[in-house]
């Protein structure tokens, strides 16, 4: 698979944590995370279950404000007081059910709580041609063409209603972009479907932030990758410095990897040669 | 019809030689499809049954006066239903809506008076009381986060109550004293219960009120920002917080329109006679619901029509007119509209799946 290199390592990060840790109480949830977001730049976040992804995003989200370590957005450190103040500075956050109103009409959706009017009061009413003409552009820029604007939303597959969530995104000046598990739900097309429109993003410029746990997904499209373990940093590396089968690794965790393999090994039937390799990570 | 339609076809692939970039997974839901997916079609469909029936096995429902009365009868369902179902299609209930008709016109009725000689101070005063009811139910659940079931079932006893006692406290009677002597109440009862003839039927002015009501909820729901934050808190409250609709806003101002609604029948049943019955308006709550839920409205929220519901409140007024042209005993009345109810749900539920199939 052809790497594609992209002018990220040139123009500097929009966002760029340093240090960052997260205490609920005695809880260390989260701590010495360094993470930065380049314009045209998709970053990966993997981890398994618990590992501090949601702590992670909740705090470049503006849902949580960070308890240790530098937080920054171009150049100039911030706490993020609500998700309202991170969407002003154009980070927005594409979560998995929050994106959309089912029964609503696609076109209604894209502009829900952003409607465009026309006329004055008492009379303004919705613009709605306009918005039908801007989501039918926006949606066609990010390659998503649908026949009826009309129809609920909820008639969409999940992987259109996600794409149509960052063509929102997109459309209302997201610099950077959350897209919180957008595949864990989806079925291998549909989660083709949202890499193809991540991939879309990246070309318009902007900067992804990719959260996952599937290791295949985050190497078909991320220019850098972070694995997450037990609320630290397991790994923090650039395309070319990881490879598929090492990114796998890191993230199951080598031993207990090993430990799972020699489990299958007593189960018949499973054939562990042709498991990727425990070994790898250490050398 | 068959030609017409391949003569259209023609025409656009002639017109259009560059294939449009289509998905080319979904095909274009045809026409009638498209017809079904609007939630009052189902609606439309009983209500002309029932017209048929009525028309077909009572005689006096043919003439022009009895579907005044029909209309009349429908108009004062209707116009409490059409609020009721805006809160229906964001997603709440009010169980105080009957009740709190009543408390309006008693509110109305016992300030003009007591306390001053000119019914319009009671009518602007119960216009307060009205929208302050509304607003309390609102406030309180969105600062509780308790169904609106409960809150508004609170409510609907708490003002039950209150009609009841205040009204025997201050009149010593179970119902309110005759205000039709009293200053500004011709103007009133021009206001909100006079008679117009139309092509030389009288017509109740409730019916026109019906209309322009129902005209404004159409506009408000499908062409406002307002009407489609209606259509997303209902369909997806955490979605639509989290894009930046007002959801608290949205939810208290949809209760203060049915407390809106409420002192507008209560207004009509003052003005058309005289005195106001503190016990009545218990369980016509349960009718608008019916009304709206008929009409196209989903129980659950984020969906259904303002014009629905006025089909559904026609249906619910044919109904009871329709009995009595019949000359049947009304005592059956009840198990019509259960029927109706279930019957409608039945069908919007079979159209619904129909449309919203792929």
């Amino acid at each position: 698979m052809a790497t594609k290199e992209t002018s990220g390592t040139t123009s500097p990060p929009i966002v760029e944590l340093s240090g960052v840790g997260k205490s609920y109480g005695n809880i260390r949830a989260l701590h010495g995370v360094d993470l930065t977001v380049s314009p045209g730049q998709v970053s990966c976040v993997l981890g398994d279950n618990g590992a501090g992804k949601s702590t992670l995003i909740k705090i470049i989200s503006g849902l949580h404000q960070h308890s240790e370590g530098e937080f920054r957005i171009d150049g100039e450190p911030v706490r993020l007081g609500s998700p309202r103040d991170a969407l002003d500075r154009g980070i927005a956050t594409v979560y998995q059910d929050l994106a959309t109103v089912p029964l609503m009409p696609v076109w209604r959706n894209f502009f829900l709580g952003s409607e465009l009017t026309r006329g004055r009061w008492p009379l303004r009413r919705l613009d709605i041609a306009l918005m039908k003409k801007t989501a039918d552009e926006e949606l066609r820029n990010m390659g998503i063409v649908l026949d009826d604007l009309e129809q609920p939303i909820g008639s969409l597959s999940g992987g259109q209603r996600q794409s149509v969530a960052i063509a929102r995104a997109v459309h209302f000046g997201a610099r950077v972009l959350i897209l919180d598990e957008p595949t864990a739900a989806l079925g291998v097309k549909q989660s083709g479907v949202v890499l193809k429109y991540i991939a879309a993003a990246r070309e318009r410029g902007l900067g992804v932030i990719f959260i996952t746990h599937n290791p295949h997904h985050a190497y078909m499209v991320g220019d850098h990758f972070t694995v997450l373990r037990l609320g630290t940093l397991e790994l923090s590396a650039a395309r070319a410095e990881v490879g598929l089968e090492e990114l796998t690794h890191h993230m199951a965790g080598g031993a207990e990897l090993a430990a799972l393999k020699h489990e299958l090994a007593q189960v018949r039937g499973v054939d562990t040669d042709e498991l990727p390799s425990a070994s790898l990570g250490a050398q | 019809m068959t030609m017409t339609q391949q003569a259209a076809s023609a025409a656009d692939a002639q017109s259009a030689p560059v294939p449009p970039s289509t998905d080319g997974r979904t095909a274009q839901r045809s026409p009638a499809r498209r017809l079904l997916a609007r939630p009052e079609v189902g609606v439309a469909v009983g209500a002309i049954a029932v017209f048929l029936f009525f028309f077909a096995v009572a005689p006096t429902f043919r003439q022009a006066d009895s579907m005044a009365t029909v209309l009349y009868q429908a108009s004062t369902i209707g116009i409490m239903a059409l609020p009721v179902a805006l809160l229906m299609i964001g997603g709440e209930f009010d169980l105080s809506a009957g009740v709190g008709v009543v408390s309006s016109a008693l509110t109305a009725s016992m300030i003009s008076y007591q306390l001053t000689q000119d019914v319009w101070v009671g009518v602007v005063v119960a216009l307060v009381f009205s929208l302050a009811v509304g607003a309390f139910n609102g406030y309180l659940l969105v600062k509780t986060g308790l169904p609106s079931f409960l809150v508004t079932l609170g409510t609907f006893l708490m003002l039950q109550g209150l009609n009841l006692a205040v009204t025997k406290l201050i009149t010593g009677n179970v119902a309110t004293d005759s205000i039709s002597d009293m200053n500004g109440f011709n103007q009133a009862k021009a206001v909100f219960s006079s008679d117009i003839t139309i092509a030389g039927v009288s017509v109740k002015i409730t019916v026109l009120w019906w209309l322009v009501f129902a005209a404004l909820a159409t506009w408000v729901l499908l062409r406002t920002k307002y009407g489609n934050w209606v259509f997303a808190v209902g369909g997806n409250k955490e979605s639509a917080r989290a894009v930046g609709v007002p959801v608290t806003f949205t939810k208290i101002t949809l209760f203060m329109a049915v407390g809106f609604g409420a002192w507008f029948v209560g207004m009509h049943q003052l003005f058309a006679f005289d005195t106001v019955q503190s016990g009545e308006g218990v369980g016509n709550e349960l009718l608008y619901i019916a009304a709206a839920v008929i009409g196209g409205c989903l129980l659950t929220g984020g969906y259904g029509s303002a014009i629905g519901t006025v089909i559904g409140a026609f249906m619910f007024g044919m109904v009871t007119q329709g009995i009595v042209y019949a000359d049947w005993n009304p005592d059956w009345f009840k198990l019509f509209l259960g029927v109706m109810l279930l019957g409608a749900t039945l069908i919007n539920l079979w159209i619904r799946r129909q449309a919203t199939r792929k």
